[in-house]
């Protein structure tokens, strides 16, 4: 079952030549026939164009022999369908995209490619990365593969289901808020969203462009830390790339946190807290005291008015991100008489509920007469919360909290009231605002019904290092990152 | 915690979405309860603040101004709705 192995495991079995690159896809491709009827991970994939990648990578094998040095060749990886794959379609989760087929491929699907990795699919989304459940996809939800009558959280929704369903090794997804951290944690797969900058967004399409970034799913932290070292790095083609040197990610996972300084945030441990969720964090940390690691209280003092800022600034930049959707150079287009009547008319018949929701949310937090009280506070606010971030990280190396406040939720429990679904997103939602780096990797499980439970770990600015090295000893000495969800693995 | 009163037809006006009646309704209650939630960064002193745009302060990135390959003509235009000539086609602009 080739589907199921982590990177490190299959890429072995790859430069060995014990099985074929084909073989590899073939496998997934098998697993997506068998369940993905029932999970809905991916919008659509091109299976011949993924088994003609594989067919190249297997040539380049016979002929480079075992001096093969690309990390991810062979590499079966899907990606969420809100990144730029040259000639494969791009929606969004959206109606408003129409047919559109990209002409070209996003930077972190190109560093994909040039290490090897056969890139292929659709993984399904909320519609532009709007939502915390992935029922917001114009294509249909997406059912968590731990119980298929719950949500797999959201935005990434697909890219976490996928990884968790064994349909691909690895995948890729887009953190905002907490879209790649909290989906992770629901579905009980590794999920990692970089420091802001660290990844370019070139080929992204945009949703909040201060607060975006591309981010690996991985079965477990050192596949995360291979992808990581993969996407990384300063793109001419997106000015808010960061020059800083990429290291070694995986050389960095050596076991050892003794003496590393791990803070608890106790506005994190209060109210809405499930009780599971939180005997599972408080598990974690003694084993992290187990490991060496000191924990330390500290406070986050302005953790409650995270949500309220999040949810201005995120809609303000949306609101003139999505402006381009208008039925002129690409897309859907609902005719008009003139140029306004067709852009309402496309915008009113191509988005959906959410996203009219937050577009028009933005749109008025930046009028004329609301700016100041709304959007500037909110900028104000943003300092206030990164202060608090910086401040903590002069005293401690990383910060410890559980990913989301409950396990998965029910489809259909929050939809219909959209401020409770934005409250879901508590925990995460200022890793982003800062600006700094967080990864989710799994801590335990809820009992009845059994769903996993996510652990977050917030690393300073351009610390992906030592968040990596934390959340890896952590892990080795667990396993719940081994578990697999009660479906058909096939033969 | 009052409700905030938006005039919504007037602001999906500025965001160019056409809304029926029943989705204006609807909006209209929910961003209502959303902005009543948001009043709480009033509870905020930011007398002083700086506001962050950016996380990751950089200003004035630039590169050199040259040359380099963008995307061909034919590629830009592939997903258009209409086209003809190699140019967009939209309504008439100007009378």
């Amino acid at each position: 079952m080739l589907n199921q192995l982590t990177i490190s495991e299959l890429s072995a079995k790859l430069v060995g030549r014990e099985v074929s690159a084909r073989e590899a896809v073939q496998s997934c491709l098998d697993q997506i026939a068998r369940v993905d009827g029932k999970i809905h991970a991916f919008i659509s994939h091109d299976a011949a164009d993924a088994l003609a990648q594989a067919d190249a990578a297997d040539k380049l094998f016979s002929q480079n022999g075992g001096n093969e040095t690309r990390p991810l060749l062979g590499m079966p990886i899907a990606v969420k369908d809100v990144l730029a794959v040259k000639n494969q379609p791009l929606n969004c989760g959206s109606k408003i995209l129409g047919k559109f087929i990209s002409p070209y491929d996003a930077t972190a699907v190109e560093k994909l490619k040039a290490a090897g990795a056969i890139v292929f699919g659709r993984l399904n989304m909320d519609e532009f990365a709007m939502g915390s459940s992935t029922e917001n996809s114009a294509f249909g939800v997406t059912r968590n593969p731990w119980d298929t009558t719950r949500i797999p959280g959201g935005s990434s929704g697909g890219s976490a289901a996928a990884v968790a369903a064994d349909e691909c090794i690895a995948s890729l997804g887009s953190d905002t808020g907490g879209s790649i951290r909290q989906p992770a944690a629901l579905c009980g797969v590794v999920g990692l969203k970089p420091t802001y900058g660290r990844v370019s967004r070139y080929g992204l399409v945009a949703f909040a462009s201060s607060l975006d970034q591309i981010g690996p799913f991985a079965r477990n932290v050192s596949d995360a830390a291979t992808l990581l070292g993969v996407l990384s790095g300063l793109d001419l083609r997106d000015s808010t790339s960061v020059p800083q040197p990429v290291p070694n990610y995986t050389a960095a996972l050596d076991g050892n946190i003794k003496g590393l300084k791990l803070g608890l945030p106790k506005e994190y441990m209060v109210g809405g807290l499930d009780a599971e969720v939180k005997a599972a964090v408080d598990a974690a940390v003694k084993k992290f005291q187990e490991l060496g690691a000191e924990i330390v209280e500290i406070s986050l003092p302005h953790t409650d008015y995270a949500v309220a800022t999040y949810y201005i600034i995120a809609t303000a930049e949306a609101s003139a991100n999505l402006a381009r959707f208008d039925g002129i150079r690409y897309g859907a287009r609902v005719e008009g008489n003139d140029p306004a009547e067709l852009y309402s008319r496309t915008r009113g018949a191509g988005f959906g509920a959410e996203v009219k929701r937050r577009i028009i949310l933005g749109t008025y937090v930046l009028s004329s007469g609301y700016y100041d009280a709304y959007y500037l506070r909110a900028q104000k606010v943003r300092t206030l919360i990164r202060n608090d971030f910086l401040k903590a990280f002069e005293k401690v190396d990383a910060i410890v909290t559980p990913t989301t406040p409950t396990a998965a939720f029910k489809i259909g429990e929050k939809s219909g009231d959209p401020l409770q679904m934005y409250l879901s997103d508590i925990f995460t939602i200022s890793c982003n605002l800062a600006g700094i780096c967080g990864i989710s990797i799994p801590c335990g499980f809820t009992k009845n019904p059994r769903l996993p439970v996510g652990l977050q770990l917030l690393g300073k600015p351009f610390g992906e290092e030592t968040l990596l090295k934390i959340a890896h000893a952590y892990e080795q000495s667990t396993g719940w990152h081994k578990e697999k969800p009660p479906l058909p693995a096939g033969a | 915690m009052a409700a905030t009163e938006i005039d919504i037809q007037y602001v999906a006006h500025l965001a160019r979405i056409s809304l029926t009646p029943d989705e204006e309704k609807k909006l209209a209650a929910q961003l209502g309860g959303i902005l009543g939630y948001i009043e709480k960064l009033k509870e905020l002193d930011v007398t002083n603040v700086e506001p962050t745009a950016h996380a990751v302060p950089m200003v004035n990135v630039t590169r050199a101004d040259e040359v380099r390959p963008s995307l061909p003509h034919e590629d830009a235009l592939r997903n258009a709705p209409k086209q003809v000539n190699g140019l967009f086609i939209v309504p008439k602009i100007v009378e």
